[in-house]
């Protein structure tokens, strides 16, 4: 009789313990969780600004002149395709926008490649690089690497993020820039300050 | 970073001392950071610049050189090893890997 009493207190209790220990597992963590000093930054916009300027500056130094010209004007950068099999092919880099794909001669959209450099050390509990560090990470990527870029970031259909009408909108505002950038030089070459 | 010894990697003593790469990584809310500097010939920042080096690539850093191409186009050299930079390169930018978005 007492041994039949305690083998059944035994199950009882084993059993209560399987049952209950994962909600007091859970109970416990949640426990240490509200008690956790979570680090937290306040949003300095003096310091974002500051970052954003040492940015550009690191960007104006690493690509030409004209891109440089491109970004400061329009907000994006033309980076032409280096796979090309006799189709001429260009990317617009946004910062932190998908790099779109397109062909100059049509002006026809190819592809969204959804690409980001999240720094996981989270410095000041953000994981964003500056905007013109995105653009300079872009471009590095691009042009040192296109195929190692392209393969790491996720391809859609255009419009899945980058509004269409917007690249449209932006693609004739660089035409038109470019035109106005053509004039300017064969006015300064005229006046004799620019060597033909 | 500190410049100490002035022989080459070849024992030699370097006959230019200012000529140096920095390695900068770009950080969330700072811009660009110096990381390391030093004269790849002087074996002593040789090898604080390849243990500069192998950290970054262990924490998933990308590692490109800007360069001035031919005719003056501009490009990047993405680098995987400390031996693949370019030996006239002046600086080596790290960033966080690319990721799907």
């Amino acid at each position: 009789m007492v041994l039949a009493l305690s083998v059944t207190t035994i199950v009882v209790v084993v059993l209560l313990w399987e049952a209950s220990m994962p909600r007091i597992g859970e109970a416990w963590r949640r426990h240490k969780a509200r008690r956790a000093i979570v680090p937290t930054f306040d949003h300095d916009p003096g310091r974002d600004l500051r970052a954003e300027q040492k940015a550009r500056t690191l960007l104006r130094s690493c690509v030409n002149e004209e891109e440089w010209a491109m970004y400061r004007d329009l907000g994006f950068i033309r980076v032409w395709g280096q796979r090309s099999q006799g189709v001429e092919y260009a990317y617009l880099v946004y910062p932190h926008k998908p790099v779109v794909a397109y062909l100059p001669q049509t002006g026809v959209l190819l592809n969204e490649y959804c690409v980001e450099f999240p720094d996981e050390e989270r410095p000041y509990g953000t994981t964003r690089l500056p905007d013109s560090d995105d653009v300079l990470a872009k471009w590095m990527a691009l042009t040192g690497d296109e195929r190692r870029l392209i393969n790491s970031a996720n391809m859609h259909l255009p419009g899945r993020q980058v509004d269409p009408k917007q690249v449209r909108r932006d693609l004739w505002r660089l035409s038109r820039w470019e035109r106005q950038r053509l004039g300017g030089d064969d006015a300064r070459r005229s006046a004799g300050s620019l060597p033909a | 970073m500190v410049r100490r010894a002035r022989t080459t990697a070849q024992g030699v003593p370097s006959l230019c001392h200012n000529r140096g790469v920095k390695f900068l990584r770009m950080k969330p809310g700072h811009g660009e950071v110096l990381i390391a500097e030093g004269d790849p010939e002087v074996t002593e920042e040789e090898r604080e610049l390849v243990e500069a080096f192998r950290h970054q690539l262990d924490q998933g850093m990308w590692a490109a050189v800007p360069l001035t191409g031919p005719a003056g186009r501009r490009q990047a050299q993405m680098v995987k090893a400390f031996d693949e930079i370019p030996r006239d390169a002046d600086r080596v930018i790290f960033f966080p890997r690319a990721a799907g978005g």
